[in-house]
């Protein structure tokens, strides 16, 4: 999981490493990944992109209201 | 020499056109090239090198030789290739890299000299002293080495970018692509088709062949004809497809007619972008020169550009022409010299088994091993079965085999096959997602199997789109076998030219597989082979073919070099057409811009916002005079500004509250309605993103502010957060930024301007300090913020945007009226450092709330982005750089902002580095210099005086720690 | 005392008409951006029915009713466009004011796609892009709403600050596109 992994944000008690990986700690995979994008001149939705960096083929794509709440 | 008819030029349309000051005529339908060929130019420039004298060599956009600065003056666009430059009118053309002219270039001494410029002659040689490279080597070598010069004035033409989408793009309009293009029109894709040529065909503009009955040429014309006459086809010629990229995305270059330039705004060149789901490439192919000794003569051509110019443009390129080849073109090459009435001096075919029909000298088994005359061909020897023979000749049509052009297939990484049949490249199979090769390009080399492999491409490409291809035979056209004996280059002594536009020879490639640089890679770069603005179209599978052999290993072995975008030069000014100038970024203007342009404020940018500096009244000769003015308006009376720029985002739903106190460091849903509070807003590592006031105006609406500087970035944020951390939130927001004019109106008098306005009258009781509501003004409904940025009593003011030029006119007059007047951004400054108030010079994005000071106002009640993060070690302490106030000792002496800090006694270097200074003002309420700024430790040593160190504007000054606030510290002024 | 006087975003800028495409500035009408509330849906479209014989647009689409028209805006926006929104809505839904926030060009003409081509990247093609279709997209720098009003027309919004810009931005296309005919 590359940086979408800021949709899943600790607790306030969870830990200094915990935080530590959710602010600062990203993988940055040769091969897919799942991205945030913003459509920051369009309609401003925040997407989940699922896609590879070596051959940036785009999976998929996804609101990321909707994962977020899927998840809960 | 022009020959007497044929060809598809316009005669009737003669041009006149300069080249080195001499006046010439062509045709229309000319290229620069064939003009100069009809005019029996011969020398068109001299080599990067070793200033050969060089001719043209090919007729198309792989020319390495013809390179030629076209236009005067500022206009001049140098290193255009003649070979696709279209005549026009009064085109004027000089030829490069030479000095003091073609004919006598005193840098050809180079040439003399070419025993030590060989390959890596320049890292061996210029190596020491280290300093020399810079100072002295390279600056020579420049001048010496080169193509064509730019004109160092504004470029002034004009360009274009557009974009174009479709379900098939096209590349090229030679048979195949025709062919691709016409199966998948008919069968109801949007086709967009390009070709660099000014007109369709290809190849066939350039043969004597029938297609479908009709002479090529025709047969393309016919079918480009039915091909626009659709609604779903785009046909761009003169447009070049330079580079493939992800998502279907190409590049592609379209050179737009001088008679398109010369007009109002019209373009030189147009960038496309076209986005296409499936791709068909039929670039064609590129010939191959023969390397042998002197082969560069002028006067030496590739046999298929000999073809073009007698066939097409209806030029003899010599009177007396060789032909020279490893394959039939070399035999049709002859036939259609003969057929022009052009005398043939020997047909020359390196195949001994090889036999003809035609009534020339024929010499099969032979080569040609050395050309002569210096500044244009004047005879070739061959050396044949019965030893050498030298023959007076004036024109080298030569064919060493066909390259297809694979470089779209490179550019996004893969890599070409080797074809042994071919004895060259071709393009894999999925090298780009969604684009199928056809035609030349792929190996198919006659016009049957063109057309053929066109209709494949596109019933490949239709399958992948779920689409159906009508039954369609290709129309009767030759099927000839393509034969060829592989021939790179001719054994025997002197150089002989591979790469001509970098001067690499067959020579170079052997010493640097020598000297094991035997990796492509390494050759190509130790050489320079194939680094020209050609890419080595011309040499690369030759100079490879050359290093295979000298390394004992087969091509396909040795590897291939690739191919990167742009497939020709792209000119800068193209890729970024429209930026130049107002293009080069948006102007937001506020409503009150025109009333303040015609009071004589200079603007000044904030972000994309133009805001005024200040407003110089009669006998103000320094912007300070009008900013010190300005302050004592809004101490003293009263003053008004445009705020507007700030964001404004309005926030409504039955969350609203829960979002805000999540977002902000401190609660809002408790904020009584009618209420606006300050708040601080962390990003989640800890540090200040922005601050600003919000306002409750009903029970589930707020409207917050933000700084000019962040409004992007925090709605962005409330993005982020309302979506993708907290989509369980029942709230809405959006921007009223551009919807509210808002102006400050600060000062003592500033209730009794408004009252003077407002439908109502507003008093402490209605709208206490940090009050809000609604207000009327000639009916016009506004909204009223009691807020201060000023620290006096002061007010912000809203009103729809359509209101702000004339309601701005008359808050100025009024204040004017009552001894104030219009504030601009520098005594907006002024004021806000006097009270100590911050802005992004000091929450940077390195600052946290502790160091501004306002820790307290992390609630410890509620979660909030940033909050655990900011309880980090080292986010807070005596070690942090802490806001405060300093006062310059000595008036003479300013603080500037961005100087550092140091104590008295100490070094001004890094290692005894204590802080730095964010904003500075002189200030007229104090009559001094203050400052805000950041002090290790400091608001533990309030009253130390401190060094300030510009190291860039070299001023030192002794100040004073303070406490920031200098001005008002209780707030009396603002609440009173 | 002095009158307060409206003033449109491109007051003095525009009509512009260069070769075949023509381009003026639309005024007057009232703008909302219209936001439902979670759970809202429902009610809100049996209210938007009532109050202006609308219903929620589709992504990227524009729905006409009685006098205006409801134009997709954004991930959970719609912009009513023509009249003042019901306050039947408000319950439902958070109402803003935008009449005064956005500049809003109509371009019309045979060439109105070709110099939309030049500002932007959308596939303006009939199949993707035909009458009654919506984007919020880029235009050269700037972020913008671009709606298909008809065959040959489109209409532009920017943002009321940058209505300067649009129209240089404009001029410069429609100019280049001229200069090929």
């Amino acid at each position: 999981m590359g940086h979408a992994l800021a949709l899943e944000r600790p607790a306030p008690d969870a830990g200094a490493q915990v935080w530590d990986d959710y602010v600062h700690n990203r993988e940055n995979p040769a091969g897919e990944t799942r991205d945030l994008w913003y459509h920051g001149l369009g309609c401003g939705a925040w997407l989940v992109v699922h896609r590879n960096t070596v051959t940036h083929e785009i999976y998929g794509a996804a609101l990321a209201r909707d994962v977020k709440g899927a998840g809960q | 020499m022009r020959v007497q008819s044929g060809g598809l030029i316009d005669r009737n349309t003669r041009l006149t056109f300069r080249f080195d000051g001499q006046s010439y005529q062509g045709f229309a339908g000319d290229t620069l090239a064939s003009a100069l060929l009809a005019n029996d130019i011969r020398l068109v420039g001299r080599s990067f090198k070793y200033h050969r004298p060089r001719g043209i060599l090919s007729a198309g956009s792989e020319e390495p030789n013809a390179l030629m600065t076209i236009g005067q003056g500022a206009y001049a666009e140098p290193n255009m290739r003649a070979t696709t430059a279209e005549l026009f009118d009064g085109m004027v053309a000089q030829s490069q890299n030479r000095w003091p002219s073609l004919g006598l270039d005193l840098l050809a001494i180079n040439n003399l000299a070419a025993p030590f410029l060989g390959a890596g002659f320049y890292y061996k040689t210029f190596m020491w002293p280290k300093a020399f490279w810079e100072k002295l080597y390279e600056p020579i070598i420049r001048r010496a080495a080169g193509l064509g010069a730019l004109s160092m004035a504004h470029n002034p033409d004009t360009y274009e970018r557009a974009w174009a989408h479709c379900d098939l793009l096209v590349i090229g309009a030679g048979p195949a692509g025709l062919m691709a293009a016409k199966a998948a029109a008919l069968a109801g894709l949007d086709v967009i088709i390009c070709d660099e040529d000014t007109r369709s065909g290809g190849r066939l503009n350039a043969e004597r062949l029938e297609v479908g009955g009709l002479p090529g040429a025709d047969w393309a014309q016919a079918l480009e004809a039915e091909l626009r006459a659709m609604p779903n086809v785009r046909i761009l010629l003169r447009t070049t497809v330079t580079g493939a990229y992800d998502g279907g995305t190409f590049g592609a270059l379209e050179v737009l007619p001088e008679t398109v330039a010369r007009k109002t705004g019209g373009a030189r060149a147009c960038f496309w972008r076209i986005v296409a789901r499936q791709s068909v490439l039929a670039a064609g192919a590129i010939e191959r020169p023969v390397a042998f000794r002197n082969n560069d003569r002028p006067g030496i051509m590739t046999a298929g550009a000999v073809r073009a110019y007698i066939n097409r443009w209806a030029v003899a390129p010599g009177r007396v022409v060789t032909v020279f080849g490893n394959n039939d073109d070399a035999h049709k090459t002859a036939a259609d010299l003969l057929a022009a009435g052009v005398h043939v001096a020997a047909l020359i075919d390196a195949r001994p088994d090889a036999t003809t029909e035609l009534d020339v000298p024929f010499y099969p088994g032979a080569v040609v091993c050395d050309a002569h005359g210096s500044k244009g061909l004047e005879a070739i020897t061959l050396q044949g079965p019965k030893g050498q023979e030298k023959i007076s000749t004036d024109c080298l049509a030569m064919s060493g085999g066909w390259n297809p052009s694979v470089h779209l297939s490179c550019h996004m990484n893969g890599r070409p096959e080797w074809r042994d049949d071919l004895a060259s490249f071709v393009p894999r199979a999925g090298a780009v997602p969604g684009m199928h090769a056809a035609g030349c390009c792929a190996g198919q080399m006659s016009t049957h199997a063109a057309l053929q492999g066109g209709l494949q491409a596109a019933q490949v490409a239709a399958q992948a789109l779920g689409v159906d291809l009508p039954d369609l035979a290709p129309p009767q056209a030759e099927d000839a076998p393509y034969r060829l004996a592989p021939l790179w280059a001719v054994p025997g002594k002197g150089r002989a030219w591979l790469d001509f536009q970098n001067d690499v020879t067959v020579k170079d490639v052997r010493q640097a597989a020598q000297e094991n640089f035997r990796s492509v890679e390494h050759m190509k770069r130790y050489t320079t082979q194939g680094m020209a603005t050609d890419q080595g179209k011309n040499s690369n599978v030759a100079a490879l073919a050359v290093l295979a052999d000298a390394t004992g290993r087969g091509i396909p072995e040795t590897g291939t070099t690739t191919f990167r975008p742009p497939y020709v030069p792209v000119p800068i000014a193209a890729m970024g057409a429209g930026a130049q100038g107002k293009g080069f970024a948006p102007e937001r203007l506020t409503t009150s811009h025109a009333a303040s342009l015609e009071m004589g404020a200079p603007m000044i940018a904030v972000g994309l916002w133009y805001r005024p500096s200040y407003f110089p009244r009669a006998g103000e000769t320094h912007w300070r005079h009008s900013c010190d003015r300005e302050v004592a308006h809004v101490r003293q009376a009263v003053g008004v500004c445009d705020v507007s720029t700030l964001g404004k985002i309005d926030i409504q739903g039955p969350d609203a509250g829960a979002l805000l106190d999540f977002v902000y460091t401190n609660t809002f849903s408790t904020l009584k309605v009618g209420r606006a509070r300050y708040g601080l807003m962390l990003r989640e590592d800890g540090h200040v993103m922005d601050d600003g006031t919000t306002a409750r105006l009903g029970e589930t609406h707020f409207v917050m502010t933000t700084t000019t500087a962040a409004a992007g970035q925090v709605m962005k944020h409330l993005e982020f957060v309302t979506q993708a951390l907290r989509p369980d939130l029942d709230v809405s927001f959006a921007s009223v930024t551009e919807q509210w004019a808002q102006f400050a109106i600060a000062g003592p008098k500033a209730r009794a301007l408004l009252n003077g306005l407002l439908d109502a009258p507003v008093d402490d009781s209605n709208f206490p300090f940090m009050g809000c509501g609604a207000v009327s003004l000639q009916g016009v409904a506004g909204r009223l913020f009691r807020i201060s940025f000023s620290g006096e009593h002061a007010y912000e003011l809203a009103v729809p945007a359509r209101f702000g030029d004339s309601l701005f006119r008359l808050l100025v007059a009024r204040a004017e009226e009552m001894g104030g007047g219009a504030y601009g951004m520098e005594a907006l400054n002024v004021l806000r450092v006097e009270k100590g108030f911050i802005t992004h010079s000091e929450i940077h994005g390195r600052t946290t709330a502790f160091d501004v000071g306002l820790e307290k106002m992390i609630s410890r009640k509620k979660d909030c982005i940033g909050q655990t993060m900011a309880d980090r070690p080292g986010l807070s302490g005596p070690e942090r750089e802490q806001l405060v106030g300093l006062l310059a000792l000595g008036n003479a002496r300013p603080l500037t902002a961005g100087a550092h800090l140091f104590k008295t006694g100490d070094e001004a270097i890094s290692a005894n580095d204590q802080g730095y200074i964010t904003s500075v003002a002189y200030s007229p309420s104090l009559g001094q210099f203050i400052g805000l700024g950041f002090l290790r430790d400091g608001r533990a040593r309030l009253g130390e005086e401190v060094q300030m160190v510009d190291h860039v504007r070299n001023v030192k000054t002794t100040c004073k720690v303070v406490n920031p606030v200098f001005f008002d510290p209780d707030g009396g002024r603002a609440r009173g | 005392m002095a009158e307060l006087i409206a003033k449109s975003p491109c007051e003095g800028l525009l009509p512009l008409d260069l070769g075949q495409v023509q381009a003026r500035e639309v005024v007057g009408q009232p703008m909302a951006l219209v936001a439902p509330f979670k759970g809202a849906a429902g009610p809100l479209g049996a209210a938007l029915m009532a109050a202006h014989g609308l219903s929620w647009p589709d992504p990227g689409k524009v729905v006409q009713g009685q006098g205006c028209q409801l134009q997709w805006f954004g991930h959970s926006h719609a912009m009513l466009v023509g009249c003042p929104p019901s306050d039947s809505l408000r319950t439902h839904a958070a109402i803003s004011d935008q009449s005064d926030a956005w500049a809003v060009v109509a371009l019309e003409g045979p060439d109105a796609a070709a110099v939309l081509a030049r500002l932007t990247p959308l596939d303006l093609r009939d199949s993707q892009f035909g009458p009654g279709d919506t984007a919020r997209t880029e235009l050269f720098h700037m972020s913008a709403a671009i709606t298909r009003s008809g065959a040959q027309s489109y209409q532009i919004m920017v943002f009321r600050s940058m209505a300067g810009t649009l129209v240089h931005d404009l001029k410069t296309a429609m100019q280049a596109v001229a200069a090929r005919s």
